[in-house]
């Protein structure tokens, strides 16, 4: 059971991964990036991570990407005006792709043993576990990564501020 | 500029206090007053059902009147419609025949009498306009319809039946009616 | 199959049936208060005072013209209302309807599922929420549409994180983010209003924003954006849309009755009754009159006050309801300490 969802939902993630860069609408790839995200929400739930699958839902799906496609929205992109690429371009642009794929594969190749994918304790996933984690053990990166969050909020808020004369 | 009434209000534009800064006390304001008209009387008259009492002075859709034998009073003068500022009544008048004098009050009647109910304006000149007190106009509300020639009353829907009389007591001011009951005047003189 | 799985089944079909029946009756009890609080009388035609109203606007919803405009992009169009309407069917999940019954000699829970991250949970699905509205609005190729759908989406967000804020004193407090524990907390008449009175204020004012309600209907006003986000919509997909804004305005009263009054917790009556299954149905009845009366509160603000503008709203989101959310934590924080709660 757990198995048969896993491979769905891994199917389900790669192939709306693949229509995020195939389609040609851009809404249609942040769609499609939304279903990837909830292919992936699925895969902590699976690993009993629901706190992780919770917020990635709300953050990435229900904040992030919809701030994205707020602004694609606005944007109005469609096929007409799309700037056309040339094929020279194009091949180039598969080639560096291609190039960072070898690369991907050939790391993952050698570091095959990452033997069992679930945790050794299944609650390490939950709520209390996670927050005494990070208040303990990771207090310092924690608080800091916070203040790189104030820095990144001052920083919108000052490129959106009116200029004042 | 010296005011007119004592009812103008100076507008100042002030700083809000704290309290109005916070809504909160504006909206329990606004939702007493809301809650309060949860339980007032209903303004509302379930129409068809239940009628609201017009006033006298009402003018609604007219009616051509019969005498107390039941022959109708238009004698086709056509003062209605001479009268008439929106052009609205129409008619074709004809000679009475032998045996219809139970129908027809003089030897004169209309023959077609309409009104354009969508060019009538509801003034009430034609019934001030005619002498034989013929038409009225009544508080009753001319209905809706889906087509403009439905509009057209004919004498069909004009005159009253004479079983089914329509009471125009009110419009037909004491005043008025005396003065029209003086026999020597001319538009009373029975022709026969 | 187990006799949980079947009583879950029997239990997530009520919730449905009741969910569905509510809604159409609020539309009913929305013209009946907007009428008594206007000095009318609303429907009254069908059937003895009207009650038949909701199956004659659903008639007419279902034997109106489905129109999919020509320009639209048809799947996301249809997919649209889909969307909204699953969203707000799915938060009924964890709320507790009740404490358990026995049947038996075997307890059933009254709550579809208990996950541990209740409250997050309802967060994740209203978030998901406003991708209805978006997507939508985008699809129908209509500007209107479109102003609506970036209102929409920008309000439910600026909302959620004040929402947020507030939820958290809530769990600083509780110590869970499971929704059956915060409600069975509140036994006793121990309500979390009570300790969080500036939490349930902040929460009620973003709940009134999430379901796109009056004073913040901004994505659909009628008089600005001829109906916002569903102004190229017809037929039942129009009713979809309607309808998915009373589930969620039921599904928002059942989240503040149990965060913050208490959910099915009867103060005193429990020394009165002895049977245990008879006290489970009547706190259900108990949360659902609560529930009852925020929809009638949600509907008694709407016809009260009038619409803010888009600025007014932004502005008492982001620098009136934000902050003041955040003072909370740390007002609760402080007092927690204060009381030797933490240490």
């Amino acid at each position: 059971m757990t198995l048969s969802i896993f491979y769905f939902l891994s199917f389900l993630a790669i192939l709306s991964a693949l229509m995020v860069v195939v389609s040609k609408n851009p809404i249609h790839s942040v769609l499609y990036l939304i279903i990837t995200f909830f292919a992936i929400a699925g895969h902590y739930v699976l690993l009993n991570a629901q706190f992780l699958a919770a917020v990635h839902v709300i953050v990435y799906a229900g904040a992030i990407m919809v701030l994205f496609l707020y602004v694609i929205m606005m944007l109005n992109l469609n096929a007409e005006v799309e700037p056309h690429k040339s094929v020279w371009l194009k091949s180039a642009a598969t080639v560096a792709g291609g190039t960072l794929m070898v690369v991907l594969v050939g790391a993952l190749r050698t570091s095959a043993s990452v033997g069992s994918p679930l945790p050794a304790d299944a609650n390490i996933g939950l709520i209390k576990t996670l927050g005494k984690t990070l208040y303990k053990d990771f207090m310092l990166p924690f608080e800091i990564s916070s203040i790189l969050f104030l820095a990144a909020m001052v920083g919108a808020v000052m490129l959106g501020k009116k200029e004042t004369k | 500029m010296q005011s007119l009434t004592n009812r103008s209000k100076v507008v100042v534009k002030k700083e809000m206090t704290f309290s109005e800064r916070i809504y909160l006390p504006a909206i329990l304001g606004g939702l007493r007053i809301t809650l309060k008209h949860l339980f007032k009387k209903k303004a509302t008259i379930q129409y068809p059902e239940v009628k609201r009492e017009m006033a006298g002075i009402y003018r609604g859709q007219h009616v051509l009147k019969r005498d107390e034998n039941g022959a109708e009073r238009c004698t086709a003068c056509g003062l209605c419609a001479v009268a008439c500022p929106a052009e609205a009544i129409t008619m074709t008048a004809a000679e009475r025949s032998k045996g219809d004098e139970k129908l027809y009050r003089e030897e004169k009647y209309a023959k077609v009498y309409e009104i354009n109910m969508l060019r009538c304006i509801f003034c009430g000149l034609c019934e001030e306009a005619c002498p034989k007190e013929a038409i009225f106009l009544t508080d009753r509300i001319v209905p809706t319809d889906f087509k403009r020639g439905e509009f057209i009353y004919g004498k069909d829907k004009l005159v009253e039946g004479v079983n089914n009389r329509v009471d125009v007591s009110i419009r037909q001011t004491t005043s008025v009616a005396e003065f029209k009951q003086v026999p020597n005047l001319q538009h009373n003189r029975l022709s026969n | 199959m187990s006799s949980a799985l079947i009583f879950t089944t029997i239990l997530i079909i009520v919730i449905f049936t009741i969910t569905l029946v509510i809604a159409m009756y609020s539309t009913y009890g929305e013209r009946k208060v907007a009428a008594f609080l206007q000095d009318r009388i609303g429907p009254n035609r069908a059937g003895p005072f009207g009650i038949l109203q909701p199956m004659a606007d659903g008639v007419k919803m279902f034997m109106k013209e489905e129109i999919i405009p020509d320009m639209s992009n048809k799947w996301l169009f249809i997919l649209g209302p889909c969307i909204a309407m699953t969203t707000a069917l799915m938060t009924s999940a964890v709320i507790p309807w009740g404490n358990s019954l026995s049947i038996g000699g075997e307890s059933y829970s009254l709550q579809v599922t208990d996950v541990n991250i209740g409250i997050l949970y309802i967060f994740g699905v209203v978030s998901i929420g406003v991708y209805g509205i978006m997507i939508g609005g985008w699809a129908s190729n209509n500007k209107y549409s479109l102003m609506g759908a970036l209102r929409a989406s920008s309000q439910m967000i600026s909302y959620e994180v004040a929402m947020g804020l507030a939820i958290i004193a809530l769990v600083m407090m509780t110590g869970t983010l499971s929704v059956k524990e915060i409600a069975a907390q509140q036994s006793g008449g121990n309500w979390n209003v009570i300790y969080q009175p500036l939490g349930f204020i902040i929460f009620l004012v973003c709940a009134f924003a999430e379901c796109n309600r009056t004073p913040f209907d901004l994505p659909e006003c009628e008089t600005e954006l001829v109906g916002g986000y569903h102004t190229e919509y017809s037929s039942m997909k129009l009713g979809f849309y309607l309808f998915a804004e009373y589930i969620n305005m039921f599904i928002s009263s059942a989240v503040i009755s149990t965060l913050y009054f208490g959910g099915y917790n009867m103060p005193f009556i429990a020394r009165f009754i002895s049977d245990p299954n008879l006290l489970t149905l009547l706190g259900t009845a108990f949360l659902f009159a609560k529930i009852l009366f925020f929809i009638f509160f949600f509907m008694w603000i709407r016809w009260t006050i009038p619409r803010f503008r888009y600025d007014q709203l932004m502005n008492l989101g982001w620098k009136g309801l934000i902050p003041l959310s955040i003072a909370n934590i740390f007002i609760t924080a402080l007092i927690m300490w204060l009381t030797g709660k933490v240490s």
